[in-house]
């Protein structure tokens, strides 16, 4: 009978039920929508930090920042050759560290052998800018001709007068392109750790751990497409010509690094014998990160070290504007009208066995025990709670579907750019170049994941609602009399 | 056989208390017909209520074979509803989203009767109600004389010992109500009910051989001459 009449309820009464199970749906509906696309906004930040981090890394250890000395030379300085033969090409690398801060490379094995650390690698990050251009001579219209040799870049050589003037040069010029790119000199010896790890060869190979001083690189694949580099093509950086082995892809967003070559490399370009910018650090336990940290920066002073927990607080932009919706406002959104679908199906519930006073109250004359009255409204109310579940399942991944098919674009911040907390977190070596404190933008796509927690979750939830307005009609079936069969009210 | 001794009910809400039942002395054998009559507000309905085991008494006892109703448990007296107790109402009281088989059935649903025999048990409760056509119509789909058929169907399907009817004849124009009336008659001698009914058809109580009127709660019986079997089957003589 508990079937045939919990069918015929609900087949009889469609749109009470149906209005009961759309305000569970609604609400089961928000919960899956904000749960899966916080759990998007949690893979995109990942994302953010694995590109900068590589698997494995747990932190980095970077020089403390220290005050820039004064009248040290700042700003690139190029020098060429004044040759006084009419137009001349010339180019010109100026190779600086990252951030122009390094320790010491034996510091790799200080750091390597504190407590709670797996493995230790360093890395050097340089910055290159590439300067070509040609000159034209002017000519001169008195007879000697004087040279410019100039220490303007790019400034439309017009001619230095000199002196008092008299020999008038004309039809000078310079044309100069400049550029930069990032240079990180790598262990070739360990290679899961490190600012490669965040890549895949692509095309090629990578450095075999005996290539620790070969002239070879692995170059990424948007700096190799802007360059038109193939595996076997070759190129100079200060002089050194590279032969490119492979094409690194990123796993995620931008590359931040766009040539690798081997750490002894890197050192000798950069001028920067037995150095490293950068400590890529693996904690045994993960859960021991902190401890880790403390014991770096007690033990092995002048360092910075930033945890990726450090570095998540760094990301700043419309991601995590978004994130921070999601988790605030979305969170409490959903937990409200949640709530209220419940209050809602539980009074409805409630209203609906109360119209039925009768009905119940003439079961129970008949001789139907509390029970069993109250199991058939419970019942009731658990199938309006399933479809609505169900309901809510179909709208909830509705609409994480349409947010991963639009995936709107987000972009990410790391780094506080005025150099504060984590400084130089070397790992972000920027595209920009010179010596701006490393702060990093990438542009990531989000996607709203629905994992089968987030459906658990959902049926979860049904059943929750179904109950508590189960419950609610339950317990309100359970005290009508069998006297109640005689009230005129129908 | 019933013994009611003294049976008080008092209904209070808030600071209003009404006094329903006052002291009511009745004794009704196996087998008997009784019927109530009396002004509105009387305590008519009240009444079959203790006979009935739907309530309880303020005070007094309500004896039906020697079990005092006003004292058992709330489990037993559910299962004396369920075994012993058949009743009618004046608006039949069907459940609207079941078929009238499926109506009937529910009377078996507290005594555990198995779905096949149950099924079989409500259909031929309904064929002996002349409804042996409309065992799958929903009561919308019936008249009020149908639906009162399925109401007494479902109050002797469990074959009960006492059959209680709260104007059953109330909803029904007088056709209707002779019908009613004559299946009711026969019912009751057919299975030889303890057979108590309320109504205030001055015609129905006319015949009754033994009538009951309650007013202001309290209780007068008289013993009348009724006019004779299968009164109903013809005109009511007026
Ligand atoms: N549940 C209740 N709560 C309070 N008062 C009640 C309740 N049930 C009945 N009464 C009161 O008890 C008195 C008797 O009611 P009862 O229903 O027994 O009258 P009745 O004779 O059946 O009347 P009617 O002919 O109108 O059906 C009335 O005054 C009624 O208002
Ligand atoms: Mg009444």
């Amino acid at each position: 009978m508990f079937g045939i009449y919990l069918k015929r309820e609900l087949g009889r009464r469609k749109k009470a039920a149906l209005v009961i199970a759309l305000g569970l749906a609604l609400g089961i509906a928000l919960v899956i929508t904000v749960d899966s696309v916080s759990a998007g906004m949690t893979q995109a930040q990942d994302k953010v930090l694995k590109s900068l981090y590589g698997l494995g890394t747990d932190m980095t250890v970077t020089k403390a920042r220290s005050a820039p000395k004064a009248g040290s030379s700042q700003g690139p300085n190029f020098k060429f050759d004044a040759k006084s033969s009419g137009s001349n090409k010339q180019s010109s690398d100026r190779v600086m560290t990252q951030g122009g801060q390094a320790l010491s490379s034996s510091l790799v094995g200080k750091v390597g052998a504190q407590k709670g650390v797996a493995s230790a690698v360093g890395a050097l990050t340089l910055n290159v800018t590439k300067v070509d251009g040609s000159f034209t001579q002017g000519k001169a219209k008195s007879s000697t001709s004087s040279s410019s040799g100039s220490q303007q870049q790019g400034g439309p050589g017009g001619g230095t007068s000199s002196g008092g003037g008299q020999p008038q040069v004309q039809g000078g010029g310079a044309d100069f392109s400049v550029n930069s790119y990032s240079v990180a000199g790598i262990d070739v010896t360990n290679q899961d750790l490190g600012p490669l790890a965040t890549s895949k060869i692509t095309s090629g190979t990578t450095f075999t751990s005996a290539q620790t001083n070969a002239k070879v690189a692995v170059v990424g694949k948007s700096f190799a497409k802007t360059k038109k580099y193939k595996v076997g093509s070759t190129f100079t950086i200060s002089g050194t010509k590279f032969t490119v082995i492979g094409i690194a892809t990123p796993d995620s967003g931008d590359s931040t690094t766009d040539v690798f070559v081997p750490l002894k490399q890197a050192q000798t370009l950069g001028d920067a014998k037995n150095k490293v910018t950068t400590i890529y650090v693996k904690a045994t336990d993960s859960q021991q990160i902190a401890a880790v940290k403390k014991a770096i920066q007690s033990h092995i002073s002048g360092t910075t070290v930033t945890t990726s927990a450090d570095l998540a607080s760094t990301v700043s932009g419309s991601l995590s504007t978004a994130s921070d919706l999601a988790t605030s406002v979305g969170k409490w959104l959903s937990v409200a009208v949640l709530a209220a679908a419940f209050l809602v199906a539980a009074l409805l519930t409630s209203a609906a066995v109360s119209r039925r006073v009768r009905e119940f109250g003439t079961l129970k004359a008949l001789g139907w025990p509390s029970r069993k009255v109250t199991r058939q409204v419970v019942g009731e109310s658990m199938v309006n709670g399933l479809i609505g579940g169900g309901l809510g399942i179909a709208l909830g991944l509705a609409a994480a579907y349409t947010v991963t098919a639009i995936s709107p674009k987000l972009t990410a911040q790391l780094g506080s750019g005025s150099g504060g907390g984590m400084g130089g977190a070397g790992g972000g070596p920027g595209g920009g170049p010179g010596q701006q404190s490393a702060s990093s933008s990438m542009e990531i796509a989000l996607s709203a994941p629905v994992s089968l927690t987030t459906i658990a979750l959902a049926v979860g939830l049904a059943v929750t609602g179904g109950l508590i307005a189960g419950a609610m009609g339950g317990w309100r079936a359970s005290r009508m009399r069998p006297a109640d069969a005689l009230r005129s009210v129908s | 056989m019933y013994r009611l001794t003294g049976v008080t009910k008092r209904y209070t809400r808030g600071k209003e208390t009404v006094e329903a039942l006052r002291g009511v002395d009745l004794t009704i054998a196996d087998g008997d017909q009784l019927v109530i009559q009396g002004p509105t507000g009387g305590g008519k309905s009240t009444l079959l209520q203790m006979i009935g085991g739907l309530d309880r008494p303020t005070e007094g006892s309500v004896e039906l074979d020697g079990v005092d109703l006003a004292r058992i448990g709330e489990t037993r007296l559910t299962r004396v509803r369920a075994e012993n107790i058949g009743i009618i109402f004046q608006s039949f009281n069907l459940i609207p989203t079941l078929t009238a088989q499926e109506n009937v059935e529910t009377a078996l649903v507290p005594l555990g009767v198995k779905p096949a025999e149950r099924r079989e048990r409500a259909a031929e409760a309904l064929r002996s109600v002349g409804l042996g056509e409309r065992l799958g119509h929903a009561p919308s789909e019936m008249s009020g004389g149908q639906q009162q058929r399925v109401a007494i169907a479902r109050a002797l399907v469990k074959k009960p010992k006492v059959l209680l009817a709260d104007e059953p004849t109330g909803n029904l124009d007088e056709g209707t109500r002779d019908d009613i009336m004559a299946l009711l008659e026969g019912l009751w001698r057919e299975h030889g009910l303890t057979f108590v009914m309320v109504t205030h058809d001055s015609s129905i109580a006319r015949r009754a051989p033994r009538l009951a009127t309650i007013a202001a709660g309290r209780l007068t019986l008289t013993e009348q001459q009724p006019y004779g079997v299968g009164a109903y089957d013809g005109q009511i003589a007026h």
